[in-house]
């Protein structure tokens, strides 16, 4: 008897928009957006990137709660950037405010907010796409559409699952300490040997799930099929593509309003 | 190999096998020699010490090559070495833990037909099989983290099944489980068995659950060799009394019980009123117990109704969640309290009768608590090292460490261990190390979380021993409270324990008990 409840297992998981297609399309998407904006630093190309990832963002099948508690770093760390950038940052033009050490002229500034803009262009989108990977999925995606080897990938997968159970047992043995009289003192003498007995029972716990697997024939010499079909279909390529229209279309438009300023190149 | 191997029950065979593991000098096991037809039905005995994991380790193919050890014989399946018999063995160890390789439960079933190079269609058809033979009724892509032990050891069956071994080799499959776990287990390879015609080697100490399953016993020696081998009832006749002298619970013998309790229960020493424990949210309560002195309070439940929580909570390790834990003003007086009144009270530890507002110090001479793992107790690298840690914590004279440590070496047989690294010991000493490590701070209360958990016939009744003394009291200051938390209904019959049965709280904490 099977229980209704069995979803189809070869489908992907469910999820909206952005969210169901392949991870390794959203990891490609993720480095064709930031790769050549990293190239440059003008406020135009991560502008023009950050408007045209707009769709991108209201497809990504990420509820707002979600999508705002997960890129709250982001919101914190782009004008952090560009407070920083705008004092202390490569000074031109005219000086608008000086102080101490800190200088801040029309140049300072128009690259703070270039460095803003750019946190928010490569973090957005890159936080949206990743927040929604299944560790599986991306497993079964880099073995099979990358053909990376199986032993590696599979065994980093198995390794994952082990840190909840970690964490779970680096609150056991802090507890021990505080029921053996030890743990009054001496805080950072006492993580160390937690720290250590940590690393023996990641050793034992490694070397029974190695056993586990090796039991079930994992290692074989044969050839390893897998059991969910990770392809890349026409959502995937139209992600990846979009991706690297988004970044030429950006660079394409600093270019040609003679904005775009490689970071490696003359000042 | 994968491919079209044989298929149908296997055979097993070894032939005077011999193994010795690479960082050990004695062999595991030696001369081992014995034929099982297809089909039939083995439970593997002997005393802990003897080899059975290894050989059945052996048999599954999985003790790895020359680096990994040495080995002497053979070990056959169908007339092959075992470990080129891959997939035709399978192989479902004790700890439900360390078996759930991946995150949803069709994905960890389906694992072992993809090392096979199953094509995709067949694996999810084998799949769905294996889950139905075992009986888990559970939805493919549910998390494997939220099944219970039981359900993990059938998750552990079904994917070994779904290869089509035509062998199962179980190596105490229900040693970690609560007594409905048990029979959820047996239940499930009696199913598969009768499904399959396969082939079955088991392990296991409690073996009354397993008798009417099997129909042929072999028992090894010490070191190995084949002892005693031939139907249930001839073996056991034959040796029923020897065996369970090495730990087996022999149906018919029961273990060695202690005296009952010299005194009538004494003063509550801890005290919990309308106490909810958890970690951060409720997982029990509102409950209100005592633990009384000279008397073993048992904490019965099942699985996930919080009864490691309570444990830790009552033992001052847990803030209480809601209500409060108090010491008898006996046990309380001079207890220093950790951190400033302040901070106390924002943690809700304004109560200086609560244990978990005391020092650590503070409490390590009033209530010692040994944990359910005991690896995460274990702190120093020789027995002895650990011993002392209790007693240098107080600060007590050189000469009196000595005598205290000495004491308990001999009172627990650990002397013969002294100097032996803690993580080598077997599970019996270890779990007599992590109490007589609490003891050594002469504590007056001591709560125990599982202390018979695994443990053989012969361990089992030692611990009850120690359990019983601890209720009479060790020392001239005569008895002490003692709380256990326990699947086990014998350990509370053998200390003439007050039940105290725990039910997980209203509020929905989890679905169903994660943990042990």
């Amino acid at each position: 008897m099977s229980a209704p409840a069995r979803s189809a297992p070869q489908d992907p998981p469910a999820g909206r928009g952005v969210a169901s297609l392949n991870p390794v399309a959203k990891l490609a998407a993720a480095l064709l957006i930031a790769l050549p904006l990293v190239v440059t630093i003008d406020p135009v190309s991560a502008g023009v990137a950050l408007v045209l990832e707009l769709p991108l963002l209201l497809a990504s099948g990420v509820g707002w709660r979600r999508f705002w508690l997960r890129t709250l770093p982001l919101w914190l760390a782009a004008p952090a950037a560009a407070v920083t950038i705008a004092l202390y940052g490569q000074q031109s033009g005219d000086v608008l405010f000086s102080w101490a050490l800190a200088t801040v002229s029309e140049g300072s500034l128009g690259l703070g907010l270039a460095a803003a803009l750019r946190v928010l262009a490569i973090g957005l989108p890159a936080v949206v796409l990743f927040i929604t990977v299944d560790p599986t999925d991306l497993a079964d995606g880099l073995a099979q559409i990358l053909r990376l080897p199986a032993r590696f990938v599979v065994g980093g997968l198995a390794g994952m699952r082990m840190l909840g159970l970690l964490a779970e047992d680096w609150r056991s043995l802090g507890l021990a300490r505080r029921a053996r009289g030890v743990a009054d003192s001496g805080r950072l003498r006492r993580a160390a040997g937690m720290a250590f007995a940590l690393f023996v029972l990641a050793i034992r716990r490694g070397s029974s799930l190695a056993t586990a697997m090796e039991s079930r024939a994992f290692g074989a010499p044969s050839p390893r099929t897998w059991a969910r079909a990770s392809r890349l279909g026409a959502g995937d390529v139209g992600l990846m593509a979009a991706g690297l229209a988004i970044s030429l279309i950006a660079l394409a438009a600093s270019v040609s309003v003679g904005a775009f300023h490689p970071v490696f190149g003359p000042a | 190999m994968a491919g079209p191997g044989p298929s149908g029950p296997a055979t097993l065979e070894a032939r005077e096998w011999g193994w010795r593991y690479a960082t050990r000098r004695a062999w595991a096991v030696r001369e081992a020699t014995f034929r099982i037809e297809a089909g039939e039905r083995v439970l593997l005995l002997g005393p802990s010490g003897s080899g059975k994991s290894t050989l059945l380790q052996g048999l599954a193919g999985v003790l790895g090559g020359a680096d990994e050890g040495e080995q002497l014989g053979a070990v056959h399946v169908d007339g092959r070495p075992a470990a080129a018999a891959r997939g035709r063995t399978g192989l479902v160890l004790q700890d439900p833990d360390s078996q759930t390789i991946l995150a949803r439960v069709g994905d960890d079933v389906a694992f072992g037909c993809e090392n096979l190079g199953i094509p995709r269609g067949e694996i999810w058809l084998r799949v769905r099989a294996a889950l139905d033979a075992v009986g888990l009724d559970v939805a493919l892509d549910r998390a494997t983290s939220a099944l219970s032990g039981g359900q993990k050891q059938r998750l552990a069956l079904a994917g070994v099944m779904a290869m089509r071994p035509g062998a199962l080799l179980l190596d105490e499959p229900t040693a970690n489980l609560d007594p409905d776990g048990v029979s959820e287990v047996r239940d499930a390879v009696a199913r598969v068995l009768d499904a399959t015609g396969a082939t079955l080697v088991v392990i296991e100490h409690r073996i009354g659950a397993w008798l009417p399953l099997v129909d042929r016993v072999i028992v090894l020696g010490e070191g190995g060799g084949v002892v005693a081998d031939g139907t249930p009832a001839a073996v056991l006749e034959e040796r029923g009394a020897e065996l369970a002298a090495a730990g087996v619970w022999v149906p018919g013998i029961r273990a060695a019980y202690p005296p009952p309790p010299v005194a009538a229960p004494g003063p509550a020493l801890v005290t919990g009123d309308a106490l909810v424990v958890g970690r951060g949210r409720a997982a029990a309560g509102p409950l209100d117990l005592e633990i009384r002195a000279g008397e073993v309070l048992g904490v019965v439940g099942a699985n996930g109704a919080g009864k490691s929580t309570l444990g830790l909570t009552v033992a001052g390790l847990l803030p209480a969640v809601g209500g409060t834990v108090a010491a008898a003003p006996q046990l309380a007086a001079g207890a220093a309290v950790a951190g400033s009144r302040w901070r106390r009270a924002r943690r809700g530890l304004a109560n200086r009768a609560d244990p978990a507002a005391w020092t650590s110090a503070a409490l390590l001479t009033r209530i010692g608590a040994v944990l359910q793992e005991p690896e995460h107790q274990i702190l120093r690298t020789t027995v002895r090292d650990e011993l002392e840690v209790g007693p240098r914590a107080l600060g007590l004279a050189e000469s009196e460490v000595t005598a205290r440590v000495d004491d308990l070496l001999a009172r627990l047989r650990l002397d013969r261990l002294a100097a032996a690294n803690p993580y080598t010991l077997s599970g019996g000493e270890k779990r007599r190390l992590t109490v007589a490590a609490v003891l050594a701070a002469r504590p007056r209360v001591v709560v125990l979380d599982e202390p018979t958990f695994g443990q053989d016939a012969r361990t089992w009744a030692e611990l009850v021993a120690i359990i019983a003394a601890l209720r009479d009291g060790v020392d001239d200051r005569g008895p002490l409270a003692v709380a256990a938390i326990t699947h086990d209904e014998a350990v509370l019959d053998a200390l003439s324990a007050r039940r105290f049965e725990l039910r997980a709280a209203a509020a929905p904490a989890g679905s169903g008990g994660v943990r042990r």
